[in-house]
């Protein structure tokens, strides 16, 4: 019993616990960029989630295997190669979504959440368990794109997923789509995080430093943020 | 940080409230003739949108200021320049909620949420006026045909820079006003009387009003020909910026050098906007950029002004 | 030719300008911003990687098309970019000990940067020549440079703030962050008819 509760914990933990990006910081740019539609920000989320579930199950697979030296580029190699397939599957698909995403669907190879988990958990943990957490935390990445998305749509252009909501008769905040829009979204939805957390005691420090960054494992230049 | 405080600007936001009140009082009055104007031209509606917007922006920093259990500012009367301000920014028939949601802009977002007044990176109203723009833009360049004095309205539909490029507007009517704007940018010669009150009683340094608009007429000068500088002088938001916005003690600088720098720049990007850009307008772009190289500025005019101001 | 290469160099930095407008590369921005010297250096360090990449990445694209397999970009590119950063880290450190002090630091946090990975993969997309992707590269940098340099300004403001408690820290920043997005929203059109390209 007690190891299925383990699993649960390691599935939800990344959702609200350790969400990627409204606690741990990580994919900063994906979140500002693609989220100024809700089908951009769910399609995003969802291929990411793709990449990090297959990605933390090979790194893991091959934990032992890997040099330490080499295991930063390796386990880019690895991201890079779900990556690619992922960009395939899309531009056949989905190619209204492959052309909103644009140059951060390749990207997706160097957010900080993937090569993130890969460092900190599927290098140390099992196939199945790392399995879990990138889920957990794909499905926690995908719900706050989700989030900001819908809030930017509904409030820059009126519609959800592309269905009016708003009537027409009433003025979209146009900026709400733009990059200011998302800038100030981002920040007033964390501040909005952090108020509850305080409320519910359970704060964590925010910086974009070394507690975060996925690189600290290996980084020359300890300090050198902030 | 307390020397920080002091050193950031001069004036108010150190001295006590009744300091502020006289400052900010003179620049309502300076601002009056504005109003009246505004009125004038406009129609009624004029006033209902400065009351409103006025009210909203006092409301809004009443209630943050109680919600939040910090003392109460309202009486240094900040709030209520920075709705006139805003107001002034606002075209005729723009829809009362979105003066509302502008006032909140300028006094929740960008005066209150970072201390209140002292804190703010930009000028409130500007960032208002900027927020309104980029969000409804139709909204805010439907400018209405005003009530005419001198029986010309051939140029009522579009302000005189948008419509002025082939035929210069009588110069007469660009200081009246009776052309297509916003609230408070048409009638040069209110504003002209408001920059003389505030310069009498010593409310603002000459500075940065006189060397903006200086350099935006020499750059018209320079690229259009003398017939046309008139028409960039007093078209467009350049007067009202220079003398009430960009002249906003928080957001610019300290030292008589820093100000003339600081109005070097306005005017180049201004210009920069106007001639090539897209915008028939670049007073607040331009305000807003140089607000945010202030901090370099004091530092740089401080000792030696090597013209340390940033010029792209 | 000229104007055109010019259009893009000034486009990169003001209208495309790849933090404020592009959000590429704000964890540095955001990370690196509080002091001067250490945006400074690090909007060099991104300048230098960035165009490096670029001589390199673009070269390749070409033989990876020619060998029909175009579609390995992806890995290819990042792959490059690591370890030309690594290259260019032990390079420094041996040959040039005080530009290693000084830009040294920061390099390998440019490797997962989606800024220079970002450039090089826009390059192709755009279809630029090689000539015209160097300038791209190069302007994509000085408008990183020119965000960084200015937003820490900002900061250095916003030290002194007082926002509410749930504001303190990164939240208060994104704000300040919006104003200066918003700031390079009005340069619209001035390059294209500064270069008179339509």
């Amino acid at each position: 019993m007690s190891a299925q509760q383990n699993k649960m914990s390691i599935l939800t933990n990344g959702i609200i616990k350790e969400n990627p990006v409204l606690r741990l910081v990580l994919g900063t740019c994906p979140t500002l960029a693609v989220t100024t539609a809700a089908f951009n920000g769910l399609g995003m989320g969802v291929a990411a989630t793709f990449v990090l579930i297959c990605s933390n199950m090979v790194v893991s697979a091959l934990r032992k295997v890997i040099p330490d030296k080499v295991r930063l580029p390796a386990y880019i190699t690895i991201i890079a190669a779900f990556v690619t397939i992922v960009q395939m599957l899309v531009k056949a698909y989905a190619q209204d979504l492959y052309s909103a995403l644009g140059v951060f669907l390749p990207l997706i190879v160097v957010n900080c959440v993937i090569l993130g988990r890969a460092e900190m958990f599927a290098s140390k943990h099992n196939v199945v368990e790392s399995a879990l957490d990138g889920l957990g935390m794909g499905i926690g990445f995908t719900l706050t794109l989700l989030l900001m998305s819908a809030i930017r749509e509904i409030l820059g252009a009126g519609t959800l997923f592309g269905m009016t909501v708003i009537p027409e008769s009433i003025d979209r905040i146009s900026i709400m789509t733009t990059p200011p829009g998302g800038f100030l979204t981002f920040g007033i939805l964390m501040a909005l995080v952090v108020y509850v957390e305080t409320k519910l005691g359970q704060s964590k420090k925010r910086a974009i430093g070394c507690e975060g960054c996925p690189s600290s494992g290996t980084c020359q230049s300890k300090g050198a943020c902030n | 940080m307390m020397e920080n405080q002091l050193i950031v600007t001069a004036a108010p936001h150190i001295v006590d409230r009744s300091s502020t009140q006289k400052l900010m009082g003179n620049v309502v009055i300076a601002l009056l003739p504005s109003v009246l104007a505004s009125v004038i031209i406009f129609g009624i509606r004029a006033l209902l949108v400065e009351a409103v917007t006025v009210f909203a922006c006092v409301a809004f920093e009443y209630t943050y200021c109680y919600l939040m259990k910090k003392p109460n500012p309202i009486s240094d009367l900040s709030a209520v320049v920075t709705g006139l301000i805003l107001a002034m920014n606002l075209p005729v028939s723009i829809p009362l909620w979105i003066a509302v949601l502008g006032a909140f802009v300028a006094i929740i977002i960008t005066k209150q949420l970072f201390g209140g007044l002292g804190f703010n990176l930009a000028n409130p109203a500007l960032m208002g006026r900027l927020f309104l723009f980029s969000s409804f833009t139709g909204r805010m360049t439907a400018w209405v045909f005003p009530q005419t004095i001198s029986g010309v309205d051939a140029l009522s539909t579009a302000t005189p820079l948008v419509a002025g490029q082939t035929t210069a507007l009588p110069v007469l009517d660009l200081l009246l006003g009776v052309h297509g704007g916003v609230l408070g940018e048409t009638c040069s010669i209110a504003i002209i009387l408001g920059f003389i009150y505030l310069v009498a009683t010593k409310t603002i340094s000459p500075a940065i009003p006189l060397t903006y608009v200086g350099t935006v007429a020499l750059l018209a000068l320079v690229f259009v020909g003398p017939s046309h500088v008139m028409l960039h002088i007093l078209g467009g938001g350049l007067l009202f910026g220079a003398v009430f916005m960009a002249t906003d003690y928080v957001t610019s600088p300290f030292t008589l050098k820093g100000k003339i720098v600081f109005g070097i720049g306005m005017g180049i990007i201004t210009w920069a906007i106007r001639y090539w850009g897209n915008m028939a307008e670049g007073v607040s772009y331009a305000i807003l950029l140089m607000n945010l190289f202030v901090p370099y500025i004091n530092d740089l005019t401080r000792q030696k002004p090597l013209g340390g101001a940033k010029v792209k | 030719m000229a104007a055109k290469l010019a259009y893009i160099f000034f486009s990169m930095i003001l209208v495309n300008n790849y933090v404020l407008v592009k959000f590429l590369g704000i964890c540095p921005f955001l990370g690196v911003s509080k002091k001067l010297n250490s945006a400074f250096g690090m909007s060099c360090a991104v300048i230098f990687v960035m165009t490096l990449a670029t001589a390199v990445t673009w070269p390749m694209q070409q033989l990876l098309n020619h060998f029909d397999i175009g579609y390995l970009q992806t890995i290819v590119f990042i792959l490059i970019i690591a370890v030309l950063v690594q290259l260019v880290e032990v390079i420094m450190k041996k040959y040039m000990p005080p530009l290693h002090q000084a830009l040294g630091v920061y390099l390998p946090l440019i490797t997962t940067n989606c800024a220079v990975l970002g450039v090089t993969i826009l390059n192709i997309d755009n279809g630029y020549t090689f000539g015209e992707s160097i300038v791209c590269a190069l302007g994509a940098g000085v408008g990183f440079m020119l965000a960084m340099v200015m937003f820490s300004g900002v900061r250095k403001r916003l030290e002194e703030a007082k926002p509410p408690k749930c504001f303190e820290g990164l939240p208060i920043t994104l704000v300040a962050a919006a104003f200066t997005s918003i700031s390079f929203m009005g340069f619209g059109g001035i390059i294209e008819n500064i270069f008179k390209i339509s």
